[in-house]
């Protein structure tokens, strides 16, 4: 059996990567996701890997995507306000076409936001992209230590297989929450060889690899590109969409969440449950491609939405895309933080406690 | 200095490195496709071409410089090409790697990034073009555009009062604990297309053996921005240019020192 050990899912996301055969990180200190740069700058060099700390996180995406470039597995993290910084040059690594992991551990807010304070504000940034130029990534949203652990490993084998630029979203809560991880190595299908990458022509067979933009790459006809793209992303969304239902069979209201507001929702669902209300939960585990077909069969199977989300309301906005009006979707948004002393500086941040979302439930059923 | 034996071949033959382009990506007059010749010509006597991995920055070098010369090649986002190197060079210490960059890419936007380079220590080599302006763009006022220079954002030239100070990046780079070799150059002679290639050498050489960090500054006619004719180009780099960025090493060591306890 597999080693079990209690780490929160800053360390996971760290030791998923490295069982992922990462062994290169750049990255730039920023709460609350430093657990993962001490992590890595500690361990490694103990099995031959590099880590530097850039000046900045304009400096360490562009690190990342020239590793990726070079055929390496490379990765780094993140929080809010630095993931807007990188926004730019996961452009580039979308135009590039290289694979590689970026992880964002969401703080609250726009601007500076709050280090200390969790949130789920960055929904639209990261599954619609912030960048320019019309680009996918695929976005993973784990919910606990063991998901953060084993889709580190997944998030580097999907960005392999369509070289893609994989994202993994987590927050505050779900990064610095300890939960007992099993470190077990995933096994996934073969890749094919990574002869585009730039290493030097004597590693290649004397052919030698020129990028200069995707312009080029597809006879300088733009078109091109993005048909092209769109095939890759169409077999993304033909394969790779993941989610989770839970007590959803017989149930008179799903609700509707995704990484901790998962977990809150899953235990308000149990609570209701207790009381005779028949709840269920689907929890989106890929962002993008988001899993639409399914969650509008099961809407329609329901008869009724309500989104939780720690947010004024992204998640929300593709999900009422996803049912096509045909379902009500209600939203109980980042209002529904319990906060017990009403004000940032005494300390009162609070989060949506599952006895809010049963309150909410008790209200539409 | 040792006596070179000029061959018609070396004259007017062509690199290995050099890619057959039947045509020029440059302005009549541009001295970058020298300088194209030049790395070629210092790749090929070093015998790296096989682990050179290049990375031109944004502006004229973009995509001419790596199409251009037959090693890998990749070009970067504006200003960003210090970093990966940096990347690049940390992922496989046995490949040699050179960036080439214009005097916007590095002078401003890239500024930090090539700064935190210099600061790390890296042994990476940087190729730095500097003409006094934003070639590609139109000629607008570039950090190193000198004072008095009109460009098409100083219509009455560049007032120091207003708009500082030339960027006097090799002196700079000299200064930085982590630097094994900065130097600046022209090729707007034979001569000095020489002394060049030396340093080019040079400065590849401490990133092969493992020293520090190598710099070359190339001061580079712009004629078109300029709005000068080729040959008065080579008057205004000879004439002003070296009056303001005089040529020559300035620093050249073999070894990075170290306080004790690091040695």
């Amino acid at each position: 059996m597999a080693e079990r050990l209690l780490i929160d899912g800053n360390e996971a996301i760290a030791r998923g990567a490295i069982y992922g055969d990462c062994k290169y990180f750049f990255g730039y200190p920023i709460t609350p996701q430093n657990e993962i740069p001490e992590f890595m700058s500690r361990e490694l060099p103990k099995i031959g890997g590099v880590y530097v700390q850039s000046e900045s996180e304009a400096a360490s995406v562009y690190m990342v995507y020239v590793g990726a470039l070079a055929g390496a597995r490379v990765m780094t993290s993140t929080s809010s306000p630095g993931f807007s910084l990188m926004q730019e040059g996961i452009s580039y690594i979308a135009e590039a076409e290289v694979p590689a992991v970026i992880v964002n551990v969401m703080r609250m807010g726009p601007g500076i936001g709050t280090g200390g304070q969790h949130g789920q504000t960055d929904y639209r940034q990261v599954t619609k992209g912030g960048g320019h130029g019309a680009y996918h990534c695929i976005v993973l949203a784990p919910y606990s230590s063991q998901e953060c652990f084993d889709y580190m490993q997944l998030a580097f084998h999907l960005a392999d297989k369509y070289r893609v630029l994989v994202l993994v979203l987590t927050d505050f809560i779900i990064g610095r929450m300890a939960e007992v991880v099993e470190l077990r190595k995933l096994g996934f299908e073969p890749l094919p060889e990574k002869d585009w990458a730039l290493k030097g022509k004597a590693f290649k067979g004397g052919r030698r690899r020129c990028y200069v933009s995707a312009a080029f790459s597809y006879g300088g006809v733009p078109p091109r590109y993005y048909q092209h793209m769109a095939e890759v992303y169409q077999k993304i969304r033909d394969t790779e969409v993941r989610y989770e239902t839970y007590r959803d069979e017989d149930a008179v209201l799903l609700l509707l969440a995704y990484g901790s507001s998962a977990r809150m929702a899953k235990r308000a669902a149990d609570m209701a449950r207790a009381e005779g209300c028949r709840v269920g939960l689907f929890r989106p585990v890929t962002l993008w491609p988001f899993p639409e077909d399914a969650l509008c069969q099961a809407a329609r199977r329901v008869g009724k939405v309500l989104v939780v989300e720690d947010s004024p309301g992204e998640l929300v906005e593709d999900v009422k895309f996803a049912v096509q009006g045909k379902v009500p979707v209600h939203l109980l948004g980042i209002w529904g933080r319990y906060t017990p002393q009403g004000d940032i500086m005494t300390g009162g941040s609070g989060i949506i406690y599952p006895e809010k979302i049963l309150q909410e439930i008790r209200g539409l059923i | 200095m040792t006596e070179e034996t000029v061959t018609r071949e070396k004259l007017w033959g062509r690199p290995k490195l050099r890619v057959p382009i039947p045509f020029s990506f440059f302005c009549p007059g541009c001295h970058y496709g020298i300088i194209v010749r030049l790395i070629c010509e210092v790749l090929e006597e070093l015998g790296v071409e096989g682990r050179a991995i290049g990375l031109a920055g944004v502006g004229c070098s973009f995509g001419p410089f790596p199409v251009s010369i037959d090693i890998d090649f990749t070009s970067c986002p504006h200003g960003r090409a210090p970093a990966m190197a940096t990347a690049i060079k940390r992922i496989y210490p046995e490949n040699v790697v050179f960036t080439v960059q214009g005097d916007g890419d590095l002078g401003a936007i890239g500024l930090g990034c090539f700064m935190n380079a210099l600061i790390r220590g890296e042994k990476l080599t940087t190729i730095f073009l500097n003409n006094a302006c934003y070639g590609t763009t139109g000629g607008q006022m570039a950090p190193t555009t000198l004072m008095g220079m009109k460009t098409t954002t100083t219509p009455e030239g560049r007032d120091p009062r207003t708009t500082g100070f030339p960027l006097h990046a090799a002196e700079l780079v000299a200064t930085m604990r982590g630097v094994a070799y900065s130097a600046r150059c022209t090729v707007h002679s034979p001569a000095n297309f020489r002394r060049a290639r030396k340093a080019l050498k040079t400065a590849f050489h401490k990133q092969i053996d493992g020293i520090g960090y190598g710099f070359v500054e190339f001061l580079s006619a712009c004629p078109i921005n300029w709005r000068l004719s080729p040959p008065d180009c080579i008057k205004f780099i000879s004439e002003k240019m070296i009056a303001e960025y005089p040529l020559g090493e300035f620093k050249n060591v073999d070894v990075i020192e170290l306080p004790e306890e690091w040695r």
